[in-house]
């Protein structure tokens, strides 16, 4: 059934592409599940840009200095399932590390607790 | 595709310190003031999932109306305050009906706690995310958002209408001011220093 929705079937359709559409429909990463503050860092330099998507390379940048999966995010402006898939791909390539943050234990430390305070009320 | 062409020699390498990101929990339901609590106290910025509904929200979620709807958009509050340049805490507000609990699920795992986010004129919005912190042992307080003309209730009226143990804080608070924003985590935190068993403390050298 024709719609309306054909003629933004072109080249221009950027801004309308579903999110998933960047990851080949993939809605799952692969490999080990991480988590939404773990900590993520470039590995080593990458010199081949031309063999990566353009949203992997932003990824791939932002990570150049240690940072978190959610800050990315927010970073690159795309939903944190498909940040997600494109940081298990880089880490597939070795582009990246993605750590355990501490905050995956069972409960944080009370000493943690305490520089969490002493933070909060130096803020 | 050959994608070991980078020289190692060029460096890049980035040293890991050890940052360690904390997770804190903003809960309640539909404008209690989340968004602007989180942006009173920290860098708020723009997070959004578009996440795969599981069967387990598919139950619970009322989408009557938009069956076939296979993922759907959460936007969440995220902020983020760095203590020092190792320590970050991070905000993450989102909204506190049952059928967001997936989100929940993963947020949930190694936060420090929770902040009920509540608002008197509509105690029941907060039960749910009362019901889900209970149920899963994860520390967390209330906040009375103090709405220009709400009536100013008492806190044990309110600690009783959500049925709540007497050791649990709740705090009044302007989600508008940073001071009382500020308030209401140093309570989170201090009542999570106080409930937390003692043996965390080994392992601190």
């Amino acid at each position: 059934m024709p719609s309306n929705d054909e003629r933004w079937l072109d080249a221009e359709a950027g801004p309308v592409v579903r999110p998933y559409a960047l990851t080949q429909g993939r809605t799952r990463h692969t490999g080990e599940s991480f988590d939404l503050v773990a900590t993520v860092r470039a590995t080593r330099s990458f010199t081949d840009p031309a063999a990566l998507a353009p949203e992997h390379i932003s990824v791939l940048q932002l990570a150049r200095m240690p940072t978190t999966v959610a800050d990315i995010a927010s970073d690159v402006d795309l939903p944190l399932g498909v940040v997600r898939i494109i940081l298990a791909d880089l880490r597939e390539l070795g582009l990246v590390a993605i750590g355990t943050p501490i905050v995956m234990a069972e409960r944080i430390d009370k000493h943690t607790l305490r520089e969490v305070l002493n933070g909060l009320r130096g803020l | 595709m050959d994608y070991g062409a980078s020289d190692p020699a060029a460096g890049n390498v980035v040293r890991s310190t050890q940052y360690r990101a904390i997770k804190i929990l903003l809960a309640g339901g539909f404008g209690v003031g989340k968004t602007t609590l989180v942006g009173a106290v920290s860098e708020i910025r723009p997070l959004r999932t578009e996440e795969p509904l599981t069967e387990g929200s598919l139950r619970t979620d009322s989408t009557t109306g938009v069956e076939g709807k296979t993922t759907t958009t959460v936007a969440m509050d995220f902020g983020r305050i760095s203590l020092r340049s190792d320590l970050v805490l991070y905000l993450f507000g989102t909204p506190g009906q049952q059928r967001f609990w997936f989100m929940w699920d993963e947020l949930a795992i190694g936060a420090l706690g929770a902040v009920v986010l509540a608002d008197t004129r509509r105690l029941a919005d907060s039960f749910p995310a009362i019901d889900y912190f209970e149920r899963r042992a994860i520390p967390f307080i209330v906040a009375l958002n103090c709405f220009d003309g709400a009536r100013r209730y008492d806190t044990e009226d309110v600690r009783l209408a959500l049925d709540l143990d007497p050791g649990m804080p709740i705090v009044l608070c302007d989600a508008r001011s940073k001071e009382s924003a500020k308030h209401v985590l140093i309570t989170l935190v201090e009542h999570v220093l106080v409930t937390a068993p003692e043996e965390q403390v080994s392992g601190i050298a």
